[in-house]
């Protein structure tokens, strides 16, 4: 009887969940309609094994060993639905505050769609090709050429492993698709803003970023994905990244979307021999935000610097429409995993992590060493500030280490901030609140001094430092009302 | 008007009572030595003036120029004038030395309605006390006290006050620790900053700071109270004959 009764629950739990999913059946429908007009057969495959793929598995639960400290509960129950090309405006001037000073370029995707009138393709440097990828596609189509999108779309981004590449690559219908020619060296950052903008409805989308580096090239793209507005959005990123031998590159990712969005963003990079990739996550906005960052070391040589910040705080899925999540506050889940699959490459990973209020982070650092890899150099460090009780951190390193010649090390620190630093500074005169700022500055400093010394950086030191000084002024504001919140425990009490 | 009158100070550290009655009163332009045995509370004394909050006043009152001390943050003493000079300094990795210090002079400035400082001003000044105090400039730009040797960190405490200029500077043993060239420097600065507007407070250990720095009062800090007070020659007598003396008479004190 008892048996029976669960397997009951289990078909009910399944109905429930595909019922949750038709609204990704239906963008599917859409997306596919579309493409059978438009797009090449290989592509059209690769969106049905997508689709295939997603649908089987749905969203992971906790059980998930990938999975295991967030829960997508929130994200399964929200029916995200597509969005059509120029179903909501959106004007120049809402876009100003999201510029990036100093950028080569900037392409502007709204809902997934690219918005060339809102785009800035300035005078683009020779030798660097920036465009829509679905545009890129159909032109190939015509013979005019972005050539080889076939040899690396899809081919690097693992869809049997994780369902939201699998969803990525089943409904993803625009992003930004770049190619920085051999031994072109670019000065200034490119700027690719992910625009969320739902007006009222609750807006799913798919970017989808394709970056080829060819050989001894270098440049500096910031990933960028912002809200218009309040209303709860899924960005669910994926972008491969193909560096050539030799190639510099330097890849930025900013989260400031709007504190009730989801954002699942997957950077796949895959290295050729020597070539030399910094990524650096800047997860500063978001109510539930995954960035999974995988590198494979595929060349001799090659080198990789992840890089990453994260600042969660507030409580703001209660007070949101989809308010699923109670009491809690940001959700910031880093996914690292870095593969070493060539002998003498070495990797560096150090994520900082500042958790205020009710905000959730969690490291997860994997490193695996294929049997050939000898002289493996790969070192992983996470640090956490937790900034009151409430806020929590799970910190996790994996090595899977199958070579007999490597050096692998990991580490974790989890603290307050010091109180003997804090009263050293304010015993000169700095008052606390600044005091405070002045250490997590520090603290999220580490993050800053990994980056070249660049617009891009200067970006994300401005980034930084607004976002820090939002926070310490809510902690101020928050203490009176916790003091008056004991005062009356202590009344009640007495 | 005192600079600094305190009067039947008590204090505790996590419940257990360090200082048990102080009084003492300073004017401006005098230098006092605090000195006693290990475990008088001289450190706490010192703590208690900057307005650090895990020392809990239990009685009495602190007045500095007149105004009460113990209602002030530890910030609003420091721009009242009190500076401490740590017996530990601490190291604060990720802020710049100068940028810290200019940080400090422009929070005072702020406080007392002046001009903040771009790093025109500062840097020379800066630039030209780091020489009196014999410091290496690279120091600089490194991180507050990171990697300092425990002479650079004391020279850079005497650095900080000769910037800052406070009215009343509490040095907490910062003669510990130091072999003779850096106590001479380090008191060489100090000298430098005496004036008939500032006072010190010496904290020591040894009569040894006191061969550099010309003291007017000494005072003898036991078991939480002043139990002697005297000119400079009572710390020469301290030296010979140890604290035995002033613990002995505190105890013949204490009622059968």
């Amino acid at each position: 009887m008892k048996t029976a009764a669960k397997a009951m629950g289990n078909e009910r739990t399944m109905e429930t969940q595909t019922g949750r999913l038709s609204k990704y059946f239906e963008a599917y429908e859409d997306v596919r309609a579309h493409g059978l007009e438009r797009e090449p057969v290989w592509l059209q495959q690769l969106r049905e094994d997508g689709w295939a793929r997603f649908s089987a598995k749905g969203f992971p639960s906790t059980h998930d060993e990938d999975w295991r400290f967030t829960n997508l509960a929130a994200l399964a129950k929200t029916p995200f639905r597509r969005a059509a090309k120029g179903e909501f405006a959106v004007s120049p001037a809402q876009l100003e505050p999201w510029r990036v000073a100093g950028a080569a370029c900037q392409l502007v995707f709204v809902n997934g769609h690219f918005a060339p009138e809102l785009s800035d393709l300035g005078n683009l440097p020779e030798g660097l090709l920036v465009c829509s990828l679905a545009k890129a596609i159909d032109c190939g189509r015509e013979g005019c050429a972005p050539e080889g999108i076939e040899q690396h779309l899809g081919r690097y981004a693992d869809m049997s492993r994780d369902v939201f590449t699998a969803l990525n690559t089943a409904l993803w219908e625009d992003g930004a698709y770049l190619r920085i020619r051999r031994g072109v060296a670019l000065q200034q950052p490119i700027h690719l803003l992910y625009v969320s903008a739902g007006a009222g409805a609750e807006i799913a989308i798919h970017p989808r970023t394709l970056i080829i580096a060819e050989d001894a090239s270098q440049a500096a793209i910031i990933e960028d994905y912002v809200s218009l507005g309040s209303e709860a959005a899924f960005s669910n990123a994926v972008t491969e990244l193909a560096a050539g031998q030799d190639a510099v590159i330097s890849h930025f990712l900013v989260e400031r979307e709007n504190l009730a969005s989801f954002n699942v963003s997957t950077l796949r990079i895959e290295q050729s021999r020597s070539a030399n990739v910094d990524s650096h996550s800047i997860l500063l906005g978001g109510g539930l935000v995954r960035n999974n960052v995988h590198p494979v070391l595929n060349g001799e040589g090659a080198e990789c610097l992840i890089n990453g910040l994260f600042v969660g705080a507030g409580r703001q899925h209660s007070e949101s429409a989809s308010g699923q999540h109670g009491a809690s506050g940001q959700h910031m889940d880093n996914y690292m995993l870095v593969e070493h699959a060539r002998p003498h490459c070495n990797s560096r990973q150090f994520y900082n992590g500042i958790l205020a209020d009710h905000a959730r982070g969690v490291f997860h650092g994997r490193i695996v060493v294929h049997k050939d890899a000898q002289k493996t150099d790969a070192k992983q460090t996470n640090r956490n500030l937790l900034l009151s009780d409430n806020a929590r951190i799970d910190t996790k390193p994996q090595l899977e280490i199958y070579a007999d010649d490597v050096k692998c090390t990991h580490g974790a620190t989890i603290g307050q901030i010091d109180e003997a630093q804090l009263f050293y500074l304010r015993a000169r005169g700095i008052a606390e609140a600044d005091a405070r700022n002045l250490l997590l500055y520090a603290f999220a400093a580490e993050c800053l001094d990994r980056m070249k010394d660049s617009a891009a950086r200067e970006f994300a030191e401005k980034l930084i430092r607004e976002r820090l000084q939002e926070l310490v002024s809510a902690v101020q504001a928050a203490a009176p009302a916790a003091t008056q919140e004991e005062a009356q425990n202590w009344e009640e009490l007495g | 008007m005192a600079l600094l009158e305190i009067q039947d100070l008590h204090a505790s550290v996590d419940g257990h009572e360090i200082l048990k009655g102080v009084n003492l009163t300073m004017n401006a332009g005098e230098v006092h030595s605090i000195m006693g045995p290990n475990g008088s509370g001289k450190s706490t004394l010192a703590a208690v003036l900057a307005r650090r909050d895990a020392y809990e006043v239990t009685g009495g009152r602190i007045l500095f120029n007149g105004k009460d001390l113990l209602e002030m943050d530890p910030e609003e003493a420091a721009c009242e004038g009190v500076f401490l000079a740590f017996q530990y300094p601490v190291e604060i990795p990720g802020i710049g030395n100068a940028y810290f210090l200019r940080s400090a002079m422009n929070a005072i400035r702020k406080y007392h309605g002046q001009e903040e400082l771009d790093a025109m001003d500062f840097l020379p000044l800066y630039k030209e006390r780091m020489k009196l105090l014999e410091m290496d400039e690279k120091l600089m730009n490194r991180s507050v006290n990171e990697g300092f040797s425990g002479g650079e960190k004391k020279r850079n405490e005497i650095l900080q006050l000769s910037m800052l200029e406070p009215k009343l500077a509490i040095l907490d043993e910062t003669d510990s620790g130091l072999d003779i060239d850096a106590l001479r420097i380090v008191a060489q600065g100090v000298n430098a900053m005496r004036s008939p507007d500032r006072a010190f407070l010496v904290i020591t250990h040894y009569q040894r700071l006191l061969d550099y720095i010309a003291t007017d009062f000494v005072h003898v800090l036991v078991d939480g109270k002043i139990e002697r007070s005297g000119g400079p020659e009572l710390a020469l007598e301290l030296e010979e004959k140890g604290y035995g003396r002033a613990e002995a008479d505190v105890q013949q004190a204490l009622p059968a």
